[in-house]
């Protein structure tokens, strides 16, 4: 079993894990160096999910808490593929999410934003990628919130989305940027990824293609994982 | 100028943030919205083995614990099979998340002890669970994995352990042994800082 391995993680593509402008991190960052293995069966296998696993209304979150009616605000389709860097497909992935509502606050008991909580809008979602890794939800389009990093913060509107792929090495969870949106460049959650051109893969362009006329605007946001090593040649078997 | 390479990036990661329960454990959260939440079971109802229960704290560079921190959990069942590798248990998934409590920053999870597995270069490995880590704060988030300290001789031979330079950070990777339960404390920072992999 040689084939799976994976193309290792970019460090200097991530953001490193002690960002001090993000205050949160600074006691909850590691400061030893992390220890880099050979990945095993432990890290190249992870777990699988089926459609028995969810429910097709799970993907659309304008629907899939609605008690009274629709929830308020802009609606949006968020759709786009998961690839991995090698550009393939990863299909049959889990992909979540979760948000706030249009008004920027958060279902969750700890959050204690003054707006809104809206009564049809639970915030999550999840989805099967399709056979060739695409994947959609329909939504409304967060509001920005306050937080306190700095004295008076704002995080831009943003989705947070979690992504499986194959192997539990290539666990990702992330958040997706709108273009456009002047809170990005101020955010240092954001600012903690060093380099301009991994922000950029963080914002989802207007995709007004996909839109639906007279009902839904559209985002597509690619999300892409580590991709696997191709083996030309097989290494010397050890031990033999 | 040399050809491009045309490969992809990986996206770059971000924060789980504080929130993270709505969208992986929204009944923790405080709402009810699906009707089969993920996770919730490692090991379904048929999985051989002993069954064991893990507690521990996350806890931060000052000693404080981590009361918003999700966990996942994969590991083999009790034979050492990954399922997608082989034959296991119907509904043993090997995979299940953890959240925190959020007032005392405990977690608790039970499942099955797992087998040993081999490694690429066919040495073995001693019975471990992979964790990952993310929370408020990690931009990251952390791999690692929990041993099992009734497991000495091979934990003693395992080479993952022995990678570790420093010896008496190996054991920040085992778990304290009772009967049945096992308590697992992880340290984002400080003298006793959990060692985490890049894998
Ligand atoms: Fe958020």
């Amino acid at each position: 079993m040689t084939s799976d391995e994976l193309y290792q993680r970019d460090r200097e593509w991530h953001p490193p894990a002690f960002t001090p402008d993000y205050k949160t991190s600074v006691t909850r960052s590691p400061r030893l160096a992390m220890l880099s293995l050979q990945a095993s069966e432990s890290e190249l296998t992870g777990p699988t999910f089926g459609q028995c696993d969810i429910d097709p209304i799970d993907s659309d979150l304008i629907n899939n808490y609605a008690k009274t009616g629709d929830p308020i605000g802009e609606r949006i389709i968020v759709h786009g593929r998961v690839l991995d860097e090698n550009a393939q497909p990863v299909p049959n992935t889990l992909v979540e999410i979760w948000q706030a509502n249009a008004g920027g606050r958060y279902r969750h008991k700890m959050d204690t934003y003054l707006a809104a909580i809206d009564p049809n809008f639970g915030g999550c979602g999840r989805t099967l990628t399709d056979e060739n890794g695409y994947y959609a939800f329909r939504t409304v389009k967060p509001g920005a919130y306050p937080w306190r990093n700095w004295v008076n913060n704002w995080r831009p509107a943003h989705i947070h989305i979690s992504v499986f792929g194959t192997a539990f090495a290539q666990r990702l969870i992330t958040q997706m940027y709108f273009e456009g949106d002047p809170l990005i460049a101020k955010c240092p959650i954001v600012n903690t990824i060093p380099d301009s051109r991994a922000i950029d893969q963080l914002v989802a362009a207007l995709d007004l293609n996909a839109t639906v006329p007279f009902d839904s605007i559209a985002y597509k946001f690619d999300i892409i994982l580590r991709g696997h090593r191709s083996t030309f040649f097989e290494n010397r078997p050890e031990g033999n | 100028m040399a050809q491009p390479l045309n490969y992809l990036k990986e996206t770059a990661s971000q924060t789980a943030g504080p929130y993270v329960h709505i969208g992986l454990a929204p009944g923790d959260a405080g709402f009810n919205i699906y009707a089969n939440e993920l996770g919730r079971d490692i090991i379904g109802p048929n999985a051989k083995g002993t069954r064991i229960k893990v507690t521990g704290t996350v806890r931060d560079g000052t000693g404080a614990p981590v009361k918003d921190v999700l966990i996942e959990v994969w590991q083999a069942n009790a034979a050492g099979i990954y399922p997608g590798k082989g034959d296991v248990e119907d509904g043993f998934r090997g995979w299940g998340r953890v959240i925190s409590d959020f007032e005392t920053g405990e977690f608790t999870f039970e499942t099955i002890k797992p087998g040993a597995v081999k490694n690429q270069n066919n040495q073995i490995m001693a019975p471990h669970l992979n964790l990952w880590l993310v929370a408020r704060g990690i931009n990251v988030g952390l791999n690692t994995r929990m041993y099992f300290g009734d497991e000495a001789m091979a934990n003693a031979a395992d080479p993952v352990l022995n990678l570790i330079e420093q010896t008496q950070r190996r054991d920040t990777l085992i778990a304290r042994a009772g009967r049945t339960n096992y308590h697992f404390d992880i340290c984002l920072q400080g003298d006793e800082e959990t060692v985490f992999f890049d894998v």
